[in-house]
């Protein structure tokens, strides 16, 4: 009777293995996520206040239209190549090529490499949160601050950029959730994150038992940032 | 007192939207006081021709003198007389992450630095004579359309403006919320205040205004009193129009 079913290996002990390599080097996995977690926010928290320098420049109207037109050119071609070129190749990019072409920064360890990297991507996600942002609050409303005689920047800082925040800040949340799932290309750098412990357990001839652990903690992860982000939203919805 | 001829003077006023001709140089004077109306098509320019009065358009070509000064000249600082120029758009456009008293308040604050005490002192008349003081703190979310167009004329008010544009105030409203913003427009209207209304109320335009502007493709096609608008209109298209609407 050779069906299917005699394809899955009965010894295997898959519950068993999964458990006894958490319980043997739980302290490992849990070392490696706080890494994760930490790389993944400071690369969100750098990358925010980048993307929104450049998010707002990307809607900036100066009174000189050549100059508006360079400064919107300059940020669509950045905004592009970032979200557009896989962000393992910019992680090679930055780490690689970085300190050999730039002298003073040879010496800087790989975490500072990896965290701009990280960063730099980020910031073109952000910078399109941002915008999207802005552009979604009605333009009535600044047809009538302005119409009030309130200052563009005035119009910006209170009216605008108040009513953009509810779009924003869930999409800031979906974006560390991203980041924290885009960090485990890190591993691949030999930094200690979450990924990075199958690698190590690789050596102790486990192999696929710290993957499904690694697999299970991201999910989990990222569930419980999720129902955060959507308490988040509801909570922004209220005064609708 | 004064050292100009009208209060807002509009010289061959162009306005084009790509090769689409809006407005056809329109040569206009609104003195202080008056109450105009415009009427007229959809697409006639109405709304263009009023919203080129503060600059939310820029005319294609040229002038808008308000109170003796060409505000659409280049390096006007326009928040200034923008400020003397109060406007009410047809879907309100009240700020909703403001209270109705913050809606008020914000721009005096902002703008004319007005001590908060002062500018709330003068918000609670504004909500008094609109008889929406019990909903000082609410949000707009919890007023009707009727209620949000009444706190949009009074925010515009805070301002003290010298004139008051309307852009089809009631375009929006359900029918029964029709009058009570048309009755706050009356009171303006008795108070004194200059008023430009486009509107589709062609009962309030005859009750209120002082002249009746008929504007078709560009350009106004006719205008006098109520009466002789209203009642011997000269030019064809003016009959056509009349004919569909009243």
């Amino acid at each position: 009777m050779m069906s299917v079913i005699s394809v899955i290996h009965f010894d295997l002990d898959i519950i068993g293995g999964i458990v006894n390599t958490w319980l043997k080097y739980s302290n490992l996995f849990i070392k490696g996520l706080w890494m994760t977690l930490g790389i993944a926010a400071a690369a969100v928290a750098m990358g925010s206040i980048l993307g929104s320098l450049i998010g707002v420049l990307s809607i900036v109207e100066t009174r000189w239209k050549w100059l508006n037109t360079i400064i919107h050119t300059l940020v669509k071609v950045y905004v592009t190549a970032l979200r557009g070129t896989p962000i393992l190749v910019q992680l090679y990019l930055i780490y690689f090529f970085l300190p050999e072409a730039v002298w003073f920064l040879k010496d800087l360890p790989k975490l500072f490499f990896i965290l701009l990297a990280l960063t730099l991507n980020s910031s073109a996600y952000v910078a399109e949160i941002i915008r999207g942002g802005i552009n979604s609050v009605d333009k009535g409303q600044t047809e009538a601050a302005r119409s009030l005689g309130m200052t563009s920047s005035h119009n910006m800082i209170y009216i605008v950029f108040p009513q953009a925040i509810k779009s924003i800040l869930p999409a800031l949340g979906n974006e560390y959730i991203m980041m924290v799932k885009e960090t485990s290309l890190a591993s691949t750098l030999s930094l200690h994150e979450l990924m990075f412990t199958g690698t190590i357990l690789r050596n102790y001839f486990l192999v696929w038992q710290p993957l499904f652990i690694i697999a299970i903690i991201y999910l989990i992860v990222t569930l419980i940032l999720t129902s955060l982000v959507g308490m988040l939203e509801r909570r922004l919805s209220v005064s609708d | 007192m004064t050292d100009y001829n009208h209060l807002i003077e509009t010289r061959n006023l162009v306005k084009d939207f790509g090769k689409l001709g809006v407005l056809k140089g329109i040569n206009q004077h609104i003195d202080k006081g008056e109450v105009v109306t415009i009427i007229g098509p959809s697409g006639s320019g109405k709304s263009t021709f009023l919203r080129c009065l503060n600059l939310l358009e820029k005319p294609t070509s040229g002038q808008v003198i308000f109170e003796g000064v060409d505000i659409s000249a280049e390096h006007v600082d326009i928040n200034l007389h923008r400020q003397k120029i109060g406007m009410v758009f047809q879907l309100f456009n009240v700020f909703p992450h403001l209270s109705v008293l913050e809606n008020i308040t914000i721009t005096p604050k902002l703008e004319k630095k007005m001590p908060a005490s002062e500018a709330e002192k003068k918000a609670d008349e504004l909500l008094a004579m609109i008889g929406l003081s019990d909903k000082k703190y609410e949000y707009p979310r919890k007023l009707s359309g009727g209620q949000k167009q009444r706190l949009a004329i009074v925010r515009a008010l805070a301002m003290e403006p010298d004139v008051m544009l309307f852009d089809e105030p009631t375009s929006a409203l359900d029918p029964e919320m029709v009058k009570e913003v048309l009755d706050v427009m009356l009171k303006l209207v008795e108070d004194g205040m200059t008023c430009v209304i486009v509107t589709h109320e062609m009962g309030f335009a005859r009750k209120v205004s002082d002249r009746v502007l008929f504007m078709d493709d560009g350009i106004i096609a006719e205008e006098g009193t109520p009466e002789q608008l209203f009642d011997h209109p000269q030019n064809p298209r003016t009959i056509e129009f009349l004919s569909k609407v009243l």
